[in-house]
């Protein structure tokens, strides 16, 4: 990975609805030479989607529920947690899976219309599993940050509007 | 009334010029939906392990004086600091002054070394406080006018042409506000015997040298004779961003230093101790929020440039600094009038060159230090500024 493809990336994290040609100048590239990168990152699952970050609690009418699951799993001889892992990300309601180190084994972590809705796929979904041995559910409250991005951002510019 | 406060005003104080910058201070404070480009200063905060240590710093009692100098700490972490960046060895007990910004440090600078007659070289279009501080340290500022062509760096020959009997420095900025202009090792020398032949001391106003974009910054303080006649002045201002908590310093000959330090104790007895603490973090932990910042001054620098010769106001690529320094003479308008029609018809606000002295007229300073998003708008407002002007002509 050079240094122009890292510098990419890290652009195109902070904001991938950047325009082509805006992000060639900053890079100092011709727009066909990043659109050659770029489809080459994505090909290679680098780049593996463009997501907008969304404050759902400021939509009238789309309510939610978000809960972090501290998993423990036995792992299994050959394919450790992966296939574990695998039979709980594959459940649309799982947001992520991350494997960790520590008191617990996987992260798990779930969206629901309802604390009902979460409870159900706990009993019904996750406890039930073979490999799980115990879940520990813990209901967001309140985004302040997510992917490093603040969710009650200060717009303003705090800078007199001309300086020497 | 007026008429009798004016006669306690000092001679000095009154022939004093207000700076060109307040003009479009006044107007564009009182337009809504401008887009600033006239900013002179990082659009960052100050990174947060910085302002942490300020806090903590606060939370354990810090609130008194520090020495004159400044922390030792701090002195001795500068130290390593500008040893290990840029190769130049100052000792911390007697060669380093903390000052109220890097504009406390050229005032010092020059109050330490002028006496009435003497000249000093300031390199121009340059920033708008050096003159005046000469001025009031009773010397004579002696304009060199850098050019496009040069890509604003100074020559043997430009230099050569000012220097007078009664030269006795010269006021070195590289990286360059308002230009971008850097120099680099060879140019330096290119003019140094120059400085040596005529004996000249040099203040080099390094306070941009982090932000050097293509090349690595070389001080001209290390060039073989150079560094017993170099004050070397910087900060923490557009590195760090901090620029709010006032914090420079300089470093230079022990003599000088100590002649500085003797004014320093009087005039402002020390740097404020707050931003002394947090300086000190921002060189223990910093450098990556540095490293940040500067790769996103140099993304926006690339686009803002290659825009400004797209729409045909020719820009040389600025090496340093976060300023374009780009050409409007095809518009046939004067900086002035440039800077403040845009300001009105297409609210975005700009610094006409002339307010940076000789050679600065025809060109107007735009600051990258906005949002990419805030640089977009302002180019297709500049576009439209330019080609609705360029058509009437």
């Amino acid at each position: 990975m050079n240094e122009k493809e890292i510098e990419i990336l890290e652009i195109l994290e902070e904001n991938a609805r950047i325009p082509m040609d805006v992000l060639a100048d900053m890079v100092e590239l011709s727009v066909e030479e990043v659109e050659k990168i770029i489809k080459r990152l994505e090909e290679q699952n680098i780049i593996l989607n463009y997501s907008s970050v969304i404050n759902w609690d400021k939509t009238a009418g789309v309510d939610g529920v978000a809960a972090m699951i501290d998993v423990k799993v036995t792992p299994k001889r050959d394919v450790g947690f992966d296939e574990i892992a695998e039979r709980i990300y594959r459940f649309p309601e799982v947001k992520a899976v991350y494997l960790m180190s520590g008191a617990f084994d996987l992260s798990v972590q779930i969206e629901g219309k309802t604390m009902k809705e979460v409870a159900f796929f706990v009993s019904n979904k996750l406890s039930t599993l073979d490999s799980v041995l115990s879940t520990t559910t813990h209901f967001l409250l309140k985004k302040y940050k997510h992917d490093g991005v603040i969710f009650e951002p200060e717009q303003k510019d705090k800078r007199i509007v001309v300086s020497p | 009334m007026k008429h009798v406060q004016q006669q306690y005003i000092s001679k000095t104080a009154s022939q004093l010029k207000p700076s060109g910058i307040r003009k479009f201070f006044d107007l564009a404070s009182q337009m809504d939906n401008v887009i600033s480009l006239g900013v002179g200063e990082p659009d960052f905060v100050t990174p947060w392990n910085v302002c942490e240590a300020g806090y903590a710093s606060l939370e354990s009692g810090y609130t008194a004086y520090t020495a004159n100098a400044g922390l030792l700490e701090l002195r001795e972490e500068i130290s390593s600091y500008l040893l290990e960046q840029f190769s130049l060895q100052y000792s911390a007990e007697s060669q380093i002054i903390l000052t109220v910004g890097a504009s406390q440090a050229i005032d010092l600078a020059f109050r330490a070394v002028i006496d009435p007659g003497d000249e000093v070289i300031i390199v121009e279009p340059g920033f708008v406080a050096y003159a005046p501080a000469v001025t009031l340290a009773g010397g004579t500022p002696v304009s060199l006018e850098t050019k496009a062509e040069d890509e604003f760096k100074i020559t043997r020959e430009s230099l050569e042409k000012v220097i007078t009997k009664r030269t006795k420095a010269i006021l070195l900025c590289f990286p360059s506000n308002p230009t971008g202009a850097t120099m680099s090792e060879s140019e330096l020398k290119s003019v140094t015997d120059v400085i040596e032949k005529h004996d000249l001391l040099v203040l080099s106003d390094e306070i941009y040298a982090e932000l050097t974009y293509d090349e690595t910054h070389y001080s001209i303080a290390r060039i073989n004779g150079m560094k017993e006649r170099t004050i070397l002045i910087s900060g923490f201002s557009k590195a760090f961003a901090m620029t709010g908590w006032r914090l420079g310093y300089v470093t230079g000959p022990e003599e000088i230093i100590a002649a500085m330090l003797k004014i320093h104790q009087y005039t402002m007895m020390c740097a404020p101790t707050i931003a002394q603490h947090g300086a000190l973090e921002a060189l223990k932990s910093g450098r990556e929020d540095l490293e940040k910042m500067k790769k996103s001054y140099r993304q926006r620098r690339n686009f803002l440039v290659k825009s400004f010769n797209n729409i045909g106001l020719s820009c040389h690529m600025p090496g340093g600094a976060f300023y374009a320094f780009p050409s409007i003479q095809a518009t046939g308008m004067t900086s002035d009038e440039f800077a403040e029609k845009l300001l009105e018809e297409e609210r975005v606000a700009v610094v006409p060159g002339h307010v940076f002295g000789a050679g600065g007229e025809g060109y107007v300073r735009c600051s990258y230090a906005t949002s990419i998003d805030s640089l977009q708008e302002a180019v297709k407002r500049i576009e439209r500024f330019v080609s609705r002007h360029s058509s009437q002509a």
